[in-house]
């Protein structure tokens, strides 16, 4: 948080100087300082020092390094752990980063991203006393490094299967910020799912935007340009698409726009939204949000975390499923009412399905099992 | 941007007369070259001061976003030394964790943790300096490179290709590979010099644009399984093979490698190139008044060109440090945004090979140190990016106000604001 506090401060700072030169009339408070506030800490958690490494896209990217970033803020206010973080820049930064990190002393360093994976593998092989631990990456074969990892394809499943059913002009539609595996396993997931509804129901759903086949379709490029998400959502809309789920991080909020103004003029198109619960995180626009594939990345931090301070680390992956919670297909909210019980209960059973192994879900992205 | 910069190449590029336009461009390019000329070459002092004031910005917003800072400002008046401590406080911590970071770990149990930082602005700085000398090289022949970056990329491509891929004997394989990487910068630098020399193309803007075709084409190749690690589809490449890489110069516990010393000889072959050879004094009397290097019968197309190349080359080398020095895989960001510090080293050691040098350690040494400032105090690695740009801003700033302000007191020139405008972007 302080992190975060300090960037908005920044920009304030100058024209905030005449703002606290106003209030500097204040009494002074007393001058013992407080002790430090740590609630039911196990022990040994004060000694404790967890550490952050982002991949380039920052703290504040609203996906995976932020959620990661948060589960580890977690660990600190409910532990009581001290913690270190250290954002990167670029590719470069990688490498000093965790170099840093490491003789900064944490006993465990998480880093975020795939990208991130040779580092975190020669760091750990050069500090065999130091855990670590790497999101959305399982390249990784060592005794002190822990990959946590997610099967979104099993909630983005769920999500094409409700899309299909909720659909009223037989088209959906998804497109993605860059065709890496952590962004396609949610579109296979959401096209193997719309798939799996024509086959039961002897529909014919279309799917615009991914081909599960020929693992191609519709990227904007990159996970910041809000305006090419806006354009990409109308275009769906104008080819008839009425649920559209974007998997692009911020560049979602440009299917936001879209949405609100494509409603406005009358159009009914839904959202289907990544990562959190878009209705609980979205400022505006969450009454068009019909569910969201949910990946619970700052738990499942806050878990390893949590299991390291009690000494209980292993390197097995943790593997996020429809199974343990680590992926979900959110609450409807305000559409609840309007996704009927059959439906619903379909869901369910469908849920049931996936967990027992009674249906498959399976992308060249899924996290291979070792 | 404006007529001026597209002028020399218009009329110097292979016609043999004299072209009608000669006094228009007289006075145009009197004006703008001595401002290309204040930025690129003031003096030391500038640089010094620029440096020191970006620091004490820094020291600025380092204490009013420090929490410390805030919370004791609200009773200012009835206790100001909090206040003033806590100031003391926040600055002093960063600017020592910067220090400790960058140069020597005074606090160090072992002598090589003390020198640790040392090694790694050193390695920090290898592509700053290869690439700024490109950019500074560029800049001395009177054009404005912009594109260190996408020659940076087509560097680390190719000699990233020839890494993973080739199986050559060792010491064979890291000449080919380097060489690769030389070529692939001065093929894209040569584009530009090429496409300036025939056709009188702006280099900013074809620059700029190879940029963008150089970072969608690796994003492109890293999308084919030729350069994926098997059995993954990440957009990233094996690592280079060993025999490939820059050895390292002290051991596995330092990054440095000997790409930096292969840094000191390109500055040592750029310093010779622009001061004492033939066709360094041609490209300098190009950058000086390509209308008077014309007429003596240099031919300005050539100098264009051949400047194009040297720069896209050295940007390749900056690519190598990158991809067989630290990285060693090919990712999307492989480049950073050396590409673009390198202006801003070009411009801080006034396109001198020896003060782009001095620059190019200077950024390396703020980028390491960086690091540790963020990782022991907690400041974002954003302040070292903010102190970077104002140390441009305070360089270009002087010659822009007074050229500026020129305009007010002598004949308005729509020029000067195109140069401007070109600098800005650069900065």
């Amino acid at each position: 948080m302080r992190n975060i506090k300090r960037k908005t401060g920044m920009a304030a700072a100058m024209l905030g100087i005449s703002a606290l030169v106003l209030t500097a009339c204040g009494a002074a408070p007393e001058a013992t300082p407080s002790g430090s506030a740590s609630g039911s800490a196990p022990a040994g958690a004060s000694d404790f020092t967890g550490c952050i490494v982002s991949d380039s896209g920052g703290f504040d990217d609203r996906s995976f390094n932020q959620s990661s970033y948060e589960g580890l803020m977690a660990a600190k206010k409910d532990l009581g752990i001290n913690v270190k973080q250290a954002e990167s820049k670029a590719a470069t930064d990688f490498a000093p980063n965790l170099n840093a990190m490491v003789k900064g002393g944490c006993n465990l360093t998480v880093t975020v991203g795939f990208l991130l994976s040779d580092d975190t593998k020669k760091a750990a092989a050069a500090n065999p006393d130091k855990h670590f631990a790497i999101v959305d990456d399982n390249a990784i074969d060592a005794k002190n490094v822990k990959p946590i990892i997610y099967d979104t394809a099993q909630a983005a499943f769920l999500a094409g299967y409700l899309a299909a059913g909720m659909t009223e002009t037989g088209k959906v539609a998804t497109y993605g910020g860059m065709n890496i595996p952590t962004v396609s396993i949610f579109m296979d997931g959401y096209a193997d799912g719309v798939a799996y509804y024509n086959e039961k129901k002897s529909k014919d759903v279309k799917v615009l935007g991914w081909d599960v086949a020929k693992q191609s379709g519709t990227f904007t490029g990159d996970f910041d340009n809000q305006g090419k998400g806006k354009n990409t959502t109308v275009t769906f809309a104008n080819e008839g698409a009425d649920v559209i789920m974007p998997v692009a991080g911020p560049v979602g909020l440009g299917t936001m726009d879209a949405v609100k103004e494509l409603n406005a003029s009358g159009k009914n198109v839904k959202v289907i939204w990544v990562d959190a619960d878009g209705f609980e995180s979205l400022a505006s626009g969450n009454q068009f949000v019909l569910s969201s594939v949910v990946k619970e990345m700052g738990q499942s931090v806050e878990d390893v975390v949590r299991s390291d301070v009690e000494g209980k680390f292993d390197s097995t992956p943790y593997v996020g499923t429809l199974e343990n919670g680590g992926v979900a297909l959110a609450p409807f909210h305000d559409f609840d009412s309007k996704v009927s019980d059959e439906l619903k209960g379909e869901l369910d059973a469908l849920e049931a399905d996936i967990i027992s192994g009674a249906v498959k879900v399976e992308s060249p992205s899924s996290p291979k099992t070792k | 941007m404006s007529n001026t910069a597209d002028m020399p190449p218009a009329e110097h590029s292979q016609t043999p007369v004299i072209p009608p336009v000669a006094p228009t461009s007289q006075h145009h390019d009197e004006p703008e070259k001595s401002l290309i000329t204040k930025i690129m070459t003031g003096n030391g002092l500038v640089s010094v001061l620029a440096i020191f004031l970006s620091l004490v910005v820094g020291a600025i917003l380092i204490a009013f976003t420090d929490e410390r800072v805030t919370s004791t400002a609200s009773y200012f008046f009835s206790r100001p030394a909090d206040m003033l401590t806590a100031i003391w406080d926040s600055v002093s911590e960063a600017y020592i964790a910067l220090f400790q970071s960058s140069i020597i770990n005074t606090s160090a149990a072992s002598f090589s943790d003390a020198i640790y930082p040392l090694t790694e602005t050193l390695t920090i700085a290898t592509p700053l300096i290869f690439a700024g000398l490109g950019v500074a090289l560029a800049f001395r022949v009177g054009l404005f490179n912009i594109g260190a970056q996408g020659q940076i990329i087509l560097g680390a491509t190719l000699a990233g290709w020839v890494g993973f891929t080739l199986d050559l004997p060792v010491g064979i394989h890291l000449i080919v590979a380097v060489l690769a990487g030389i070529i692939g910068g001065a093929i894209w630098g040569g584009i530009a010099g090429f496409l300036k020399a025939r056709r009188g193309a702006h280099e900013v803007i074809v620059t700029i644009m190879l940029n963008y075709i150089a970072v969608y084409l690796l994003l492109y190749m890293l999308s084919t399984p030729a350069f994926q690690r098997p059995g993954s589809n990440n957009p990233l490449s094996e690592p280079v093979a060993e025999s490939a890489a820059y050895p390292l110069m002290f051991g596995d516990s330092f990054r440095l490698h000997w790409g930096f010393v292969l840094a000191l000889g390109a500055v040592a072959f750029t310093w010779w190139l622009l001061n004492r050879s033939t066709t360094g004094f041609e490209m300098r009397a190009v950058g000086a008044n390509p209308v008077a290097a014309k007429t003596a019968g240099i031919n300005v197309g050539r100098a264009y060109l051949l400047s194009m190349v040297i720069a896209g080359a050295l940007a390749g080398l900056a690519g190598t440090a990158q991809i067989l020095g630290t990285e060693r895989s090919l990712s999307g960001g492989i480049a950073a945004s050396f590409g673009f510090d390198a202006i801003t080293v070009a411009l801080l050691g006034r396109s001198n090979p020896i003060g782009t040098l001095f620059a190019g350690l200077l950024f390396g040494a703020l980028r390491a140190g960086g690091v540790g400032m963020q990782a022991n105090t907690g400041i974002p690695i954003d302040i070292v990016l903010v102190v970077q740009s104002f140390i441009v801003l305070f360089i270009a700033a002087p010659p822009l106000v007074r050229s500026i302000f020129r305009i007010g007191t002598s004949k308005p020139k729509n020029k000067k604001t195109a140069t401007k405008a070109a600098t800005g972007g650069a900065a």
